[in-house]
C-alpha cells in the first residue's frame, strides 16, 4: 500500500533551494489531509546536516543519500538514488521542484518507475471522494488550465515551480527521523562528465526577453529620475524601458524603447509610470501579463487599459515601493 | 553519423485569444508552427550536418495527419528524411505513451544523437524528451545552450538557473535543446520544391511500430496521467482605478497586487 | 494554380516570404527609406535563400519554382516594403530572364548560373535620358571592332545598378535598321568604361538602387552579345512583359501592406467615443479597397499562370499591372486619409507606401505604354 508524501530537496552547493521547503509546506498539508507523514529526499555530498532544516519545515522523515556521485547533479546517478528509495518506500505521492533540475530529474524518475507526472502545477489538492491528488496547471502557453488525476499508477509525482506554494514557518522545536539509504552506485552510472561550472555571468540586455518591466514616459521628467525606476527594475529583478519622448530626448536608448517605432514586449509585469498612453505605446506593451500604471493625470489613456491605476506622483510612490520590495526580500 | 530530431507541431500559442463573451479559447486561424525549440534542435542539427561528412538528419514527428506541413517544413530547412507517426490509436496520449510511441520509432533507427526540444508551448511539460532517453536506456543531456562534437564524443553547454555545466558525453545520447540553442534558418525556395518533389514524407502507423512498442502503453487507455477538467481562466475584467490615496496607501495597493501574482 | 487555390507547396513558399519579409524586412524598411539605401545583409538574405532565381531551373542554379511562386514573393515582400519587392522583381524577370530565354549554353553557364544561384545580383540598362516609353529611340552605340563591340552611350534609371554585378545592356549596332538595329549585351560591373553614378533622388522606392549608367569606351567581347545583331528590341520586349507580372505583384503587395496596416490602426483608434473601426465610413471604404485588391491579385495570378502554360501572356500582364498600379495609388491615398495626421507622419509606414505606388504606374511600361498594348491585342486600330 503506498503511503505518504515525498519532496525531492533539491540543493545547490549545499544550500538547500527555496522550492524545497515550500514543497514541504504544500506535503505537510496534503499528508494532514490524508492522515500520512512527510518525507523528504535529500541527495548530494555533505549534506546530511541540513536534514534539520527539512524537519524544521514540516518533513516528518529525511531519507538521505551522502556520496561523491552526487556532489552536482547529474541525471544517472540522481534518478538512480530516488527510484531505489522510492521503490523501498513506495510513497503516495512525490513532489520535485519544476526547476531546471526538477525538470530533467523527475521525467526521468517517472519513465523508470512507470508512473504518470504531472508538471508545473498550480495547485495542488485531494479529491474529497476519491482521495487522489487533484494537479491543476496551466496549458496552451497559459491560455488554459487543466486538472490531472492519475488513477492506477504510483507515486502521483508533480513538479511545481518555485515561488507557487508558501514554506512552513520555522519550527525548531519540530522532531523527525533521518535515515541513510545504501544506494549501489557504479562508474557506469556517471555517464556524463562535467569539464567545466560556468557560474552566471550577466548578459546583455534585452527588454523583449524581461519577465518584468517598468517603464517610464515623460511624466518621469528629467533624466536624472529614471535611476528611481532603475532601482525598483533592480529590486524587482527586471528590466527598464521607456517611451518614444524619453528615447528622443536622448535620457534613455532606443533599446529600451516600447511601442510603434521601438519594441513590442509580452513581460509578465509592465509597470507604466508617467506614461499617458497614446496608441503608439500601447501597441507595443498591451499583451502584458500585468499592466501597473502610475500618472498624475486621472484622465490618461493608459488607465483604461491597467489591470490597476493608481492616480498619484510617481516621484513619491516609486522609491517607497522599492523600499517596500527590498524589505520583504530580506525577511 | 545519424542524427535524429524529434519535432511537434503546435498552435502557435502566442496568438490564442479568449472570447470575451463565450470565454472560451478561439482556436480557428491559429497558425500551426513547428514547436520553437524543436526548430532550434532542427538548426542544430543542420549545423552539424554542414560539418560533419556523411551526416544524415532525420526528422521524426507524433501528430495528425496534417502534421505533414511541419515535416515538410523540415525538409525545406535541409533535412533528409522525416517520418511522421500517426494512428487513431495514438490519440490521447499523456506523455508517458507519447515517449513510448516516440521511442519504439525510434529503435527501429539508427541513431548517434537524438535531438529534441526541451518543452512543448502547448503541453509545456519538458517531460517527452527525458522519457525517450529513459525508454531507450540512452544517457539524457537536457537544457542545452550549445553543442559541439569533439570526435566521438558529444560537448554540450547544459543551462541552469544560475550556472552552465559543460559536459561531455558519449554517443548515442539525447539532448533538449533550448530555443536559444540555434537560430533557425528559413527554408528556402528550392528547398520547398525538394520537399514536394524529390524528398518525401513517411507515415507510420502502429502496424509499423508494434514489434516495439507495447500496446497497453498507447492512446488514453495506455496514459498514467489523465485530464479530468480544463477551464480557462478567469476573463481579465476591467482594472481598478485609484484616486486620492497617500502615497503609502498607494504602495500597499500595488504591493498586494504583486504579491496576489506571485511577482514577489 | 488548382481552381482558384494554391497547392500545398506553393502555399508554404507564401509562408516563407511572409515570415521573412516580417522578420528581416519589417524591422529595417524604414531605416532603408529614410537613409535612401539597400541593406546589403538583406541582399545577401535574399540571395541566400532562393529568392533571386525563383522560376529558374534547377539545371541552372536556380530554384525550379514557377513563375506563381515568384509573383507570391514579390507580393509578400512589397507588403512590407516596395523597394526590396522591385529590388528582386528586377533582377529576376528582367536582367536574368534576357539571359533565360535569349543566351547561348556558355552565356547561361558562365552568367545566369550564379545570378540564380544566389551569388550574383542583375540590372536591366534599356532606358535612356531620350528613350523611355519611346524605347526604339535608343542612342547608345556599339561598334564591331575585331573580337569586341565598344560601347558608347548613357542609361537611367536603372535599378538595382548601384550594386549589381551584372549589367544586360542595350544598344544600336545598326543605326539604319530603326528597332531591328539593337542589341543586346551583358556586361561585367568592373568592366573599364562602365560607370555608375550615385542613385537618382526619388518620390518613392528610395531604398531601392536607381542610378546612371555611363558607358565610356566600353570594350565588351563579341561573345557577350545575346542572341544575334538586331535581336535586342524583342529580347527587351520579351523581358518587359514578364516584368509587368512582378511589378502587378508589387502592386498588390503595396496595397494589401496598407490595408492591413490601416486595419490594425482603424480597430485601436477612439474618437468620438468609439473605435473608428465602427463606423460604417471606415467599414465600407475598406471594404472598398479589398475588393479591389483582390480583383487585382487575380489578375496578376492569371498572367503567372498563363506564362507558367506558355501561353499568351503578355496582354493579360499589361491588364494586371496597369490595373494593380492604379489599385495601389487609390488604395494607398485612402488609407492614409483613413490614418489622419498619423497617416501622413513617418511614424506610421503609410506614407511610404503612398510614395512607393506611384511608381508602378510609370517604370516597365507606364499606364499608356500598357494601353497600347491591350489595345493592340485587341486589334482595334
Amino acid at each position: 500500500m503506498s503511503k505518504d508524501i515525498y519532496v525531492f530537496a533539491e540543493q545547490r552547493d549545499g544550500k538547500l533551494s527555496k522550492v524545497s521547503l515550500e514543497l514541504l509546506g504544500k506535503a505537510r498539508e496534503l499528508a494532514d489531509n490524508l492522515g500520512q507523514e512527510v518525507g523528504a529526499i535529500l541527495l548530494g555530498l555533505g549534506i546530511k546536516e541540513k536534514a534539520k532544516t527539512l524537519i524544521e519545515h514540516g518533513a516528518d522523515k529525511v531519507i538521505v543519500v551522502d556520496d561523491p556521485m552526487l556532489s552536482e547533479y547529474m541525471t544517472e546517478p540522481f534518478t538512480k538514488a530516488v527510484h531505489a528509495i522510492l521503490t523501498d518506500k513506495q510513497p503516495e505521492i512525490v513532489l520535485y521542484g519544476a526547476t531546471s533540475i526538477g525538470r530533467d530529474l523527475a521525467p526521468r524518475v517517472s519513465a523508470r518507475l512507470h508512473t504518470g507526472l504531472t508538471a508545473d502545477c498550480t495547485k495542488l489538492e485531494i479529491d474529497d471522494d476519491s482521495k487522489l491528488l487533484l494537479m491543476t496547471r496551466p496549458a496552451f502557453g497559459g491560455n488554459i488550465m487543466a486538472t490531472i488525476v492519475c488513477q492506477d499508477f504510483r507515486p502521483q509525482m508533480a513538479t511545481v515551480r518555485p515561488g507557487v506554494m508558501t514554506a512552513l514557518e520555522r519550527d525548531s522545536s519540530r522532531n523527525g527521523s533521518v535515515e541513510e539509504a545504501d544506494v549501489e552506485f557504479d562508474a557506469s552510472d556517471m555517464n556524463i562528465k562535467i569539464r567545466e561550472i560556468l557560474k552566471s555571468t550577466k548578459k546583455a540586455v534585452d527588454i523583449t526577453e524581461a519577465r518584468y518591466i517598468v517603464s517610464g514616459g515623460r511624466g518621469v521628467g528629467v533624466s536624472g529620475k529614471f535611476n528611481l525606476l532603475r532601482d525598483l527594475a533592480d529590486a524587482l529583478g527586471g528590466e527598464v524601458a521607456a517611451s518614444r519622448a524619453c528615447v528622443d530626448s536622448g535620457w534613455m536608448d532606443k533599446g529600451c524603447q516600447v511601442g510603434q517605432t521601438g519594441k513590442t514586449v509580452r513581460p509578465e509585469l509592465y509597470m507604466a509610470c508617467g506614461i499617458s498612453g497614446a496608441i503608439q505605446h500601447v501597441a507595443g506593451m498591451e499583451e502584458a501579463e500585468l499592466i501597473i500604471a502610475i500618472n498624475k493625470n486621472e484622465a490618461a489613456p493608459i488607465f483604461s487599459i491597467a489591470d490597476l491605476g493608481v492616480v498619484g506622483d510617481l516621484n513619491n510612490i516609486i522609491p517607497k515601493l522599492t523600499e517596500a520590495i527590498n524589505k520583504s526580500k530580506d525577511q | 553519423m545519424k542524427i535524429v530530431v524529434c519535432a511537434k507541431q503546435v498552435p502557435d500559442t502566442t496568438e490564442v485569444r479568449l472570447d470575451p463573451k463565450t470565454n472560451t479559447l478561439i482556436r480557428e486561424g491559429v497558425p500551426s508552427i513547428i514547436n520553437p525549440d524543436d526548430k532550434a534542435g532542427i538548426e542544430a542539427a543542420l549545423q552539424l550536418k554542414e560539418t560533419v561528412p556523411g551526416c544524415m538528419v532525420t526528422v521524426v514527428c507524433m501528430g495528425p495527419p496534417q502534421a505533414d506541413v511541419a515535416l515538410r517544413e523540415a525538409l525545406a530547412m535541409g533535412c533528409d528524411d522525416a517520418i511522421l507517426i500517426t494512428d487513431r490509436a495514438f490519440g490521447g496520449s499523456d506523455t508517458w505513451a507519447t515517449s513510448s510511441i516516440i521511442a519504439s520509432a525510434l529503435k527501429k533507427m539508427d541513431f548517434d544523437l537524438i535531438i529534441t526540444g526541451r518543452q512543448a508551448i502547448d503541453g509545456d511539460t519538458a517531460q517527452v524528451g527525458p522519457q525517450i532517453a529513459e525508454h531507450l536506456g540512452i544517457p539524457q543531456v537536457s537544457y542545452a545552450e550549445k553543442i559541439e562534437l569533439e570526435d566521438d564524443k558529444l560537448v554540450v553547454w547544459r543551462q541552469f538557473e544560475d550556472r552552465c555545466h559543460i559536459v561531455e558525453v558519449a554517443m548515442p545520447c539525447l539532448v533538449t535543446a533550448l530555443a536559444e540553442l540555434a537560430e533557425p534558418r528559413f527554408m528556402s525556395v528550392g528547398g520547398i520544391v525538394d520537399a514536394y518533389n524529390t524528398k518525401e514524407v513517411k507515415i507510420w502507423s502502429y502496424e509499423d511500430v508494434k514489434d516495439t512498442l507495447d500496446a497497453a502503453n498507447m492512446g488514453l487507455k495506455g496514459s498514467p496521467t489523465k485530464v479530468i477538467k480544463s477551464f480557462t481562466k478567469e476573463a481579465k475584467g476591467a482594472g481598478t482605478l485609484l484616486k486620492d490615496l497617500t502615497d503609502d496607501e498607494a504602495v500597499a495597493a500595488i504591493m498586494t497586487k504583486l504579491q496576489e501574482k506571485h511577482i514577489i | 494554380m488548382v481552381g482558384f487555390n494554391l497547392t500545398k507547396e506553393q502555399l508554404l513558399q507564401q509562408q516563407l516570404f511572409r515570415d521573412f519579409a516580417e522578420k528581416e524586412i519589417k524591422p529595417i524598411a524604414s531605416q532603408m527609406d529614410e537613409e535612401e539605401k539597400f541593406s546589403m545583409e538583406l541582399l545577401d538574405k535574399l540571395k541566400r535563400y532562393g529568392m533571386m532565381g525563383i522560376p529558374y531551373d534547377k539545371k541552372y542554379g536556380g530554384a525550379g519554382s514557377d513563375v506563381l511562386t515568384y509573383a507570391l514573393c514579390i507580393e509578400e515582400l512589397s507588403k512590407i516594403d516596395g523597394s526590396t519587392g522591385v529590388t528582386v522583381s528586377v533582377h529576376t524577370s528582367l536582367c536574368c530572364a534576357c539571359i533565360n530565354d535569349f543566351a547561348n549554353e556558355e552565356q547561361k553557364e558562365k552568367y545566369l548560373r550564379p545570378l540564380v544561384d544566389g551569388r550574383k545580383v542583375g540590372c536591366f540598362g534599356l532606358t535612356e535620358p531620350g528613350a523611355g516609353t519611346d524605347a526604339s529611340g535608343q542612342q547608345s552605340f556599339a561598334r564591331l571592332v575585331d573580337d569586341h563591340y565598344i560601347l558608347n552611350g548613357q542609361k537611367v534609371f536603372t535599378t538595382n545598378s548601384g550594386f549589381a554585378d551584372v549589367f544586360v545592356i542595350f544598344a544600336l549596332t545598326d543605326r539604319s535598321k530603326g528597332t531591328r538595329g539593337i542589341s543586346a549585351f551583358i556586361i561585367e560591373r568592373d568592366t573599364p568604361g562602365l560607370v555608375v553614378s550615385k542613385d537618382i533622388p526619388r518620390m518613392g522606392i528610395r531604398a531601392a538602387s536607381n542610378a546612371e549608367v555611363s558607358l565610356v569606351d566600353v570594350k565588351v567581347p563579341k561573345a557577350n552579345l545575346i542572341g544575334s545583331e538586331g535581336m535586342g528590341f524583342k529580347i527587351a520586349m520579351t523581358a518587359l512583359a514578364g516584368g509587368r507580372i512582378g511589378i502587378g505583384a508589387q502592386a498588390v503587395g503595396i496595397a494589401q501592406g496598407a490595408i492591413n496596416e490601416a486595419v490594425k490602426y482603424v480597430k485601436e483608434r477612439k474618437q468620438f467615443g468609439r473605435r473608428i473601426s465602427q463606423f460604417q465610413n471606415t467599414q465600407f471604404k475598406l471594404a472598398e479597397l479589398q475588393t479591389k485588391v483582390d480583383a487585382a491579385r487575380i489578375m496578376v495570378w492569371r498572367a503567372a499562370v498563363a506564362k507558367d502554360n506558355h501561353e499568351n501572356y503578355a496582354p493579360l500582364a499589361a491588364m494586371c499591372k496597369y490595373f494593380a498600379s492604379e489599385v495601389a495609388n487609390d488604395v494607398t491615398r485612402v488609407c492614409v486619409q483613413l490614418l489622419g495626421g498619423y497617416g501622413y507622419s513617418r511614424e506610421y509606414p503609410l506614407e511610404r507606401m503612398h510614395r512607393d505606388a506611384k511608381i508602378t504606374e510609370i517604370y516597365e511600361g507606364t499606364s499608356e505604354a500598357m494601353k497600347m498594348i491591350i489595345s493592340g491585342a485587341m486589334k482595334i486600330n
